[in-house]
């Protein structure tokens, strides 16, 4: 009961900030619809005990990225009369079409059963459960799929670094080109 | 889950919200009080003894006073900003541990708001949310001198956020070696602290971990935009900062806020570092009572030497530049974290495993 009134919440909360991304007119408004929606899927997590997961969802979304979001508007300075032309050709009939087919693949699961509703070890129904913590999630990480997170791993040094580099190594060619046009 | 749990989950929730609201009514008649001494005033005497109901005053003040909002304000995330502000500073100190576990009707209650298992990340989330209000304060105004401490205090936020998480992975990695199977729980760190070295120097990761010690304290006063780091809100430079066009109750939160802020930062920095709640307890030679509040007395002890320091760095030290505040950051801590996170891990695995040639 507990879970089924929070999803419904959250689960709004969620859809809710998703329509506020798109509609809202200006670009904070779209950041936070943006973070109310992280904050509802992470409320969502730790209903279902993955705390883990719900802090670093919070800590990494709504702490780092979603701060760049807002500090990249200010700095931009936001402008009321943005352009909303639309560059991708025959993009709306395209999202349309994308969006029936996920919509038919979700109602064709739906249809052939393959969707229940399972009572997995919920905060509210077993204050005791184990399954989403620290310490559970480590051991399968380090033991099983060390390899996948060590892979990983190596994939975030690889584009942390190629980040360094884009930023630090310019080709002074660039520079030029910009005094040029006076930008 | 029968009525006293409900009641017990309450009354902790309470008593955390009435204490986080007691110290900041006393944090800021100390710091006054504090700054006044080291610069030979007198500070606040007047209302109460001592002049220890200054701030009850000043509140009552900021409550009956004009909200202005400004012409050119985005009235909505104007309005919410200061909330944004106030939330996460209380739920921060929800996962502190301030005082031993207690049996009451039964039940063992530990003294703290909620027990995680992820408690250290949670304390990362709500100071990493903390920035938001800020940054909507300082953009929703309509002003220059907001939005110029909002995105001084993004920029300033993320950067230390960055090398206090640092900090805390090493002194959580050696937490580990003491706790069973490592915790990012507070309570599981300040019980991994219990006991001394050599039978007199008390177990605290202070010692070994100083080093971690000194970039956490240095990144939690940047966090909390203390002096010298307060470039956020250079009255010089931004009258303000990001609650220039703040007034009434709306600003009192902004206050309310920072103080808690400073006494949840030095909480957690007390916990991680000075062994919480622990020290002697004289259990057996003094009566019952005395024995169980004494954990909460070294606590609010420990915490307050840390809140003291951040006076009194206040009180001597000139303001950062901007550049330089960035240098701190980027240059010297951030690559001082990551050493130091290099050394102790490999000083924990020669302990735990071993020379690697044996």
């Amino acid at each position: 009961m507990v879970e089924l009134v929070v999803f419904v919440l959250m689960g709004g909360g969620a859809l809710a900030g998703g329509v506020t991304v798109i509609k809202a007119r200006n670009p904070v408004y779209s950041a936070m619809g943006l973070l109310g929606t992280l904050f509802a899927i992470a409320v969502l997590y730790v209903m279902q005990l993955a705390h883990f997961v719900a802090a670093v969802q919070v800590i990494v979304y709504a702490g780092a990225v979603l701060t760049l979001f807002l500090f990249v508007i200010m700095m931009v300075g936001v402008d009321k009369e943005e352009d909303v032309r639309e560059t991708i050709p025959h993009q709306r009939r395209l999202a349309l079409a994308l969006g029936l087919i996920a919509i038919g693949i979700v109602v064709s699961l739906v249809a052939r059963g393959r969707f229940a509703w399972v009572p997995v070890a919920s905060a509210a129904a077993d204050p005791q459960a184990t399954n989403g913590t620290v310490q559970a999630l480590a051991e399968p990480m380090f033991t099983d799929w060390v390899l996948a997170f060590e892979a990983t791993a190596l994939l975030l040094t690889i584009a942390a670094a190629g980040t360094i580099a884009l930023a630090s190594f310019r080709r002074p060619v660039a520079d030029t080109a910009a005094e040029r046009t006076g930008v | 889950m029968d009525r006293v749990d409900i009641l017990i989950v309450v009354g902790r929730v309470l008593l955390v919200f009435v204490l986080l609201l007691l110290t900041t009514v006393f944090n800021v008649w100390l710091e006054r009080k504090v700054v006044a001494d080291m610069q030979n005033r007198v500070g606040p005497d007047r209302a109460g003894p001592w002049g220890l109901l200054q701030t009850v005053a000043d509140g009552l003040k900021l409550f009956f006073k004009e909200q202005v909002t400004p012409a050119k304000a985005e009235y909505g995330m104007f309005a919410l900003a200061p909330l944004l502000a106030i939330v996460p500073a209380f739920l921060m100190f929800m996962v502190v541990p301030f005082g031993q576990p207690f049996t009451i009707a039964g039940r063992l209650v530990p003294l703290q708001g909620t027990e995680l298992n992820v408690g250290v990340l949670f304390v990362l989330a709500m100071s990493s949310l903390a920035v938001y209000a800020v940054v909507l304060a300082g953009w929703s105004s309509g002003s220059k001198y907001p939005l110029l401490g909002g995105v001084r205090a993004t920029a300033q936020a993320i950067s230390y956020e960055a090398a206090m998480g640092l900090a805390m992975v090493s002194v959580i990695m050696f937490a580990s070696t003491s706790t069973v199977g490592g915790s990012l729980s507070l309570s599981d760190i300040v019980a991994g602290q219990a006991g001394t070295y050599l039978g007199f120097v008390p177990r605290w990761n202070i010692f070994p971990q100083v080093v971690a010690f000194v970039i956490f304290f240095l990144a939690i006063i940047a966090e909390t935009n203390r002096s010298p780091f307060d470039l956020v809100e250079a009255e010089q430079e931004l009258v303000g900062g990001f609650h220039t066009e703040y007034s009434g109750m709306r600003f009192a939160m902004y206050q309310l806020a920072e103080y808690c802020n400073i006494f949840s930062m030095s909480a957690i920095c007390a916990t991680l570092f000075l062994g919480g709640w622990n020290g002697p307890t004289f259990e057996g030679d003094v009566p019952t009572f005395v024995s169980a509040i004494l954990p909460t007395v070294w606590f609010l002890i420990k915490t307050y030497a840390i809140i003291f320091s951040f006076f009194w760095i206040r009180a001597t030290m000139p303001r950062l530049r901007y550049d330089q505040l960035m240098q701190l950051g980027w240059k010297r801590l951030i690559p001082a974290a990551l050493v130091w996170l290099m050394v102790s891990t490999v000083a924990i695995s020669v302990r735990q495993f071993g020379l690697p040639w044996n």
